[in-house]
Formats: C-alpha cells, sequence, structure tokens
C-alpha cells in the first residue's frame, strides 16, 4: 500500500460535477482546428455534391425512363450528399476521443474527472449537440438548393409534402447518430488512423460485402446496414435513394436501429474504458 | 501494492508513505516502476493488488481531484493543436477552477507570452513548464512530478529545484522522481528507492549516503609500508590509487590519524571523503537493475552525459 497525506486547504463543500465536463469538453471541442475543417468539410460535401446532383437530375430528366420518372424522389436526390458529409462527421466524432489517447492528453482528463463513464457521456452530449446543429443546418440548406435546382425541370417537393420534413430532419439525425457511433468506436480502438479505418470500412465496404451474396441467399444484412439505413431516412418512400431496389426499414424501424448501433458502441467504449489503463 | 504487465511484475509489493512539508524524492534505475506507480497514486493504472490512498482515500473518490492531487506524469499529455490556455482552461473547468487561476499559473511557468499558441509548438522545456501549470492549477496539498527536469535548460532545472523546495516548505507532501541521483542530493529531504519494483531504501537522503559503504579516507604517506599493514590489521581495505595515495576503505579518519601517531609516521595527507548519493544508489541497486549495459560500455556513457 502506498499512502499520501495530506491537504492543505479546506476545500469547497461538494464535489466536481457533470456540467463542468460538459464546459470542459466545449473548451475542448471548440479550440482545435480540426473541429472546423470536419465542420466545412460536411458543409462543402453535403451541400456541393447536392447540387451536383440535382444539376445532373435537371438536365438528364427529359431523357429518363417511365420508370426512373416514377421512382423519383426530389427529397432523397437533393440530400445525396449527406452521405458523403457523414464521413467528415464520423472523423469529427472519432477524433473528439482518440486524439486524446494520440496525444496522450487522456491521462490529464482522466486524472481531473476520474470517473471515467463521465468524461465518455459530456464528450457523446456535446459532440452531438455539436454534430445534430451542424448536420440539421446542412440538410436543410441542401433541401432548398436542390428544390432551387431542381424546379422548372423536374417535379419538386416542399416541406408541407407527405414525410419531407421528416425525410430532411431525418438526414441530420442519421448523421449525428453515425457521428456518435464513431465515438463509440474511437473509446474502443483508441487511435486516430484505426477508427477512421473501421468507420469507412463498415461504411462502404460492408455495402460491397452485401452484394457480393449470391442471388438466391438474397442481402442477409443489407437493410441492418448504415448505408442502407441513411438512405430510407433521406427518402420520402421506404425504398431508399432512388436507384436503390435494397428492401429498407421504414423511417422509425431505421431510427431506432442506428440509435442502438451509438448506444452499443458507446457502452462496449464505456466499459473499456473503465477496464483498461489509459 | 503490485502491478503486472502479462508476466512481467512491475510493482512488487511496494509500500511507502509520503509526508507533508517535505520533497520526497522517488529514485530507480530506468524500467524500475517509478512512473507506474505514479500512475497507481493518481487513479490512471489500478493496482493488481494492495491500494494507494491520497489522505486516507483512493484517488477515484476524491471529491475534487485537482484540488487535492495535482501531477505532472508526462510532459507530452496535451493535445497539439490547443493552445497552452485552453488546455489548462479545459481541464480548471472540471473542478470549478476559475480562469484568473489559469491566467496567473500562465505568468508562474513563464509561459504568459504563448499562452495562446499551440502547445504542439512548444518546445520540451516549455512542454514541461505547461504540465507543471497543470499539476498546480487546483492549488491541491499532494503533488507528484515524474521526472520534472527532462529537457529543461540549466536555468529551468534551477527554477524547477527551487519551486519544488518552496511548494514543500508551503506545507505540501511533494513526491518527485527522478533518475538523476545528483540533483535528487540537491532537493530532496527523503528518499524512497525502487529497483524491479521491489522497495530498496526509505529514508532521509542524509542517512541514505551515510550508510553506503561508499565513504572512504583518503591518505598520503612517504613511508606507506607499516601504515598499511597496521590499517589492514584493523580490518580495513586499502588500495593504491596510481598517484601513490592510498583510498582506505572500513575505517575512519581519526582512527588512520591515531595509527599513524602511534607508530611515528608522517602523514601529508588525511581527507575523509563521503559517498554521493550516486554511489550509494549504484551500490543498492546494482542487483536490481533491468537492463544492464555491459560493465563499462553504455554504463559509462550514461554517467558523463548526466
Amino acid at each position: 500500500m502506498v499512502a499520501v497525506t495530506p491537504s492543505l486547504r479546506t476545500l469547497p463543500p461538494g464535489r466536481y460535477r457533470f456540467s463542468g465536463t460538459l464546459r470542459s469538453e466545449w473548451t475542448k471541442i471548440r479550440s482545435v482546428r480540426s473541429t472546423a475543417w470536419c465542420i466545412l468539410a460536411t458543409v462543402v460535401l453535403g451541400i456541393g455534391i447536392g447540387i451536383l446532383a440535382t444539376t445532373s437530375e435537371a438536365s438528364n430528366w427529359r431523357h429518363a425512363g417511365f420508370v426512373d420518372k416514377a421512382l423519383f424522389d426530389p427529397t432523397s436526390i437533393s440530400l445525396t450528399g449527406l452521405l458523403f458529409g457523414q464521413l467528415a462527421m464520423g472523423v469529427l466524432g472519432g477524433l473528439t476521443m482518440s486524439a486524446e489517447y494520440g496525444s496522450g492528453s487522456i491521462r490529464a482528463t482522466l486524472a481531473a474527472v476520474p470517473r471515467r463513464p463521465v468524461v465518455l457521456a459530456a464528450k457523446a452530449v456535446v459532440f452531438g449537440v455539436v454534430a445534430l446543429v451542424v448536420t440539421e443546418a446542412v440538410s436543410f440548406a441542401s433541401f432548398f438548393v436542390g428544390q432551387a435546382i431542381l424546379s422548372g425541370s423536374t417535379p419538386t417537393a416542399t416541406l408541407s409534402q407527405p414525410d419531407v420534413l421528416r425525410a430532411v430532419i431525418g438526414g441530420g439525425l442519421f448523421l449525428t447518430l453515425l457521428g456518435l457511433v464513431a465515438l463509440g468506436l474511437a473509446t474502443v480502438i483508441r487511435h486516430t488512423a484505426g477508427t477512421i479505418t473501421t468507420f469507412v470500412g463498415i461504411l462502404l465496404i460492408l455495402p460491397l460485402v452485401d452484394s457480393a451474396f449470391p442471388a438466391k441467399i438474397g442481402h442477409p444484412i443489407g437493410r441492418y446496414l448504415p448505408a442502407t439505413i441513411g438512405a430510407a431516412m433521406t427518402s420520402t418512400t421506404s425504398q431508399g435513394a432512388h436507384d436503390s431496389f435494397l428492401p429498407a426499414f421504414p423511417f422509425w424501424h431505421g431510427f431506432v436501429i442506428m440509435c442502438l448501433y451509438a448506444l452499443g458502441a458507446l457502452v462496449i467504449g464505456g466499459a473499456l474504458m473503465v477496464r483498461r489503463d489509459p | 501494492m503490485t502491478k503486472r504487465y502479462g508476466a512481467t511484475l512491475a510493482v512488487d509489493g511496494l509500500s511507502f508513505d509520503v509526508r507533508p512539508g517535505q520533497v520526497t524524492g522517488f529514485l530507480g534505475p530506468n524500467g524500475s516502476g517509478k512512473s507506474t506507480t505514479m500512475r497507481m497514486v493518481m487513479g490512471l493504472d489500478r493496482p493488481d493488488g494492495g491500494s494507494v490512498t491520497v489522505d486516507g482515500r483512493r484517488y477515484h473518490d476524491l471529491p475534487w481531484p485537482l484540488r487535492e492531487v495535482g501531477g505532472l506524469l508526462e510532459s507530452k499529455a496535451v493535445h497539439p493543436g490547443r493552445s497552452a490556455y485552453n488546455h489548462l482552461w479545459a481541464l480548471a473547468q472540471t473542478n470549478d477552477i476559475p480562469s484568473s487561476r489559469v491566467d496567473d499559473l500562465l505568468e508562474l511557468v513563464g509561459l504568459r507570452a504563448v499562452a495562446r499558441k499551440r502547445a504542439g509548438k512548444f518546445s520540451l522545456g516549455m512542454t514541461q513548464r505547461l504540465g507543471i501549470a497543470a499539476a498546480l492549477l487546483g492549488d491541491p496539498g499532494v503533488l507528484l512530478f515524474d521526472e520534472p527536469i527532462n529537457g529543461l535548460d540549466p536555468e529551468g532545472i534551477l527554477w524547477v529545484r527551487n519551486l519544488l523546495k518552496r511548494l514543500a516548505a508551503e506545507g505540501r507532501a511533494v513526491f518527485v522522481s527522478s533518475h538523476l541521483m545528483s540533483e535528487m542530493a540537491l532537493t530532496a529531504d527523503h528518499l524512497v528507492v525502487i529497483g524491479r519494483g521491489k522497495l530498496i531504501a526509505d529514508q532521509p537522503v542524509a542517512d541514505f549516503v551515510g550508510q553506503s559503504s561508499g565513504a572512504s579516507v583518503r591518505v598520503r604517506t612517504p613511508t606507506p609500508e607499516p601504515l598499511t599493514a597496521a590499517m589492514t590489521g584493523a580490518g580495513a581495505r586499502v588500495q593504491v590509487e596510481p598517484d601513490g595515495a592510498m583510498v582506505v576503505n572500513g575505517l575512519g579518519a581519526p582512527a588512520i590519524g591515531d595509527l599513524a601517531a602511534g607508530l611515528g609516521i608522517t602523514l601529508h595527507e588525511l581527507a575523509p571523503k563521503a559517498a554521493s548519493l550516486e554511489e550509494a544508489f549504484m551500490e543498492l541497486t546494482h542487483e536490481s537493475v533491468e537492463f544492464r549495459a555491459e560493465e563499462g560500455t553504455a554504463a559509462d556513457a550514461t554517467e558523463v552525459r548526466h
């Protein structure tokens, strides 16, 4: 046993609280440049690729076939960019935790707040709020810019039409939940490059694995993949993006599954954080 | 307490107290478990056996950790893209420490001019000063410094030495690890020495040096043979240096003087020489060095550098 004694001064009553840890995490996330870069990338990719997709759709409309026209979802097409912005939000969510392990500052953080789940929860809340504000703004901006480009060439959507508002809000919710998945992954992996590689693998590689299954087995994991859920959450039909004929969960099912993914990653990360020495 | 990494026992049944009002030096060869012990005090590494308490409580249960214990565990514990001010401010917020305290500390450690610069651009010495500022944030009664003078220039070393003494004089418990014995001789009041994770010594610096068998007397005389015989007869070990002087172990200077006087021998030199902390340390830890270089090669090179 090792004993160290004693304290010098009288300490203030009470003890450190969650609110202090929240303020600390807010200071951290706004005081590094990577946050601004990730947000900028989300905005540029989200809105920019939405502009490209709607412009191309508007110019090709006259040559589009009957089936394409029947399945056309102007909401979904204007939100195409979000599925690229998700990479930037994933990087931000991952960095929120992995940068602490990469730099060693996790030890300073945990010396100040020894209850480790409190640190993880504060990071999740602060990142979650930042991500939700950014991604909802990008989602709405993409929608309005996209409809303006489409108007005159193709049918357009308005927020008052059935399920359109849900899809636009859903875009932001999906990206935020995906970012929280990345935060949980980073807590498990504790390494920036490893986290981003795993995250990209889940988003881009797993769909390829799914599509490689022979036709008679079908696509057993397809509808559980974040990419499929994201496409469905940003469309006004349960069919997903206009060119996807994979069966997909309806909006609320997809939303709940994404919540479970985020919660699961964070709970596993939190449990490992308690068990392992930083 | 005990700490294992796989099959390696890093800290083995270690037990000691760190008391307020003095600088306790924590000495041990590289890999002896100093940093691991300090991380266990701070609640970062979990002991596999035993307990670490601060003021009778586990670190995890401290209501205001930063206001009770300050630690400089390693210099590179800062996000390279964050400014010194924001690094300290983020830590301060967790324990309800006001921002004025952050400004005061940046002034104290001499980083005020670069407070808004990214910490990744700092030199090793500046990073070390930032770490010391972080340790002092909550004005804690217990301070742990792991190798605080690493990377500091002579002026910085003097600054740290005086700071540690002042903090102890204010009644704090100051626990400092170092592999630099000479530094500990100048700074510490009390020593805890470990080797291979085991406690070797826990005593005041003066006792530690005094008990070493390294203490010797240098003797020079025009008629060495009869004196050598007499001293050897009295149980001393005598070695002859290249310059003709004798180095005597196991017999004090007064006893040697008396012997010479009894035999009517003239002495040209009679100089007692206390063992240095370094020698006492080498003697004690000789058995427990985990990674020892070949005698007379790398080990000597290391000493020359320091």
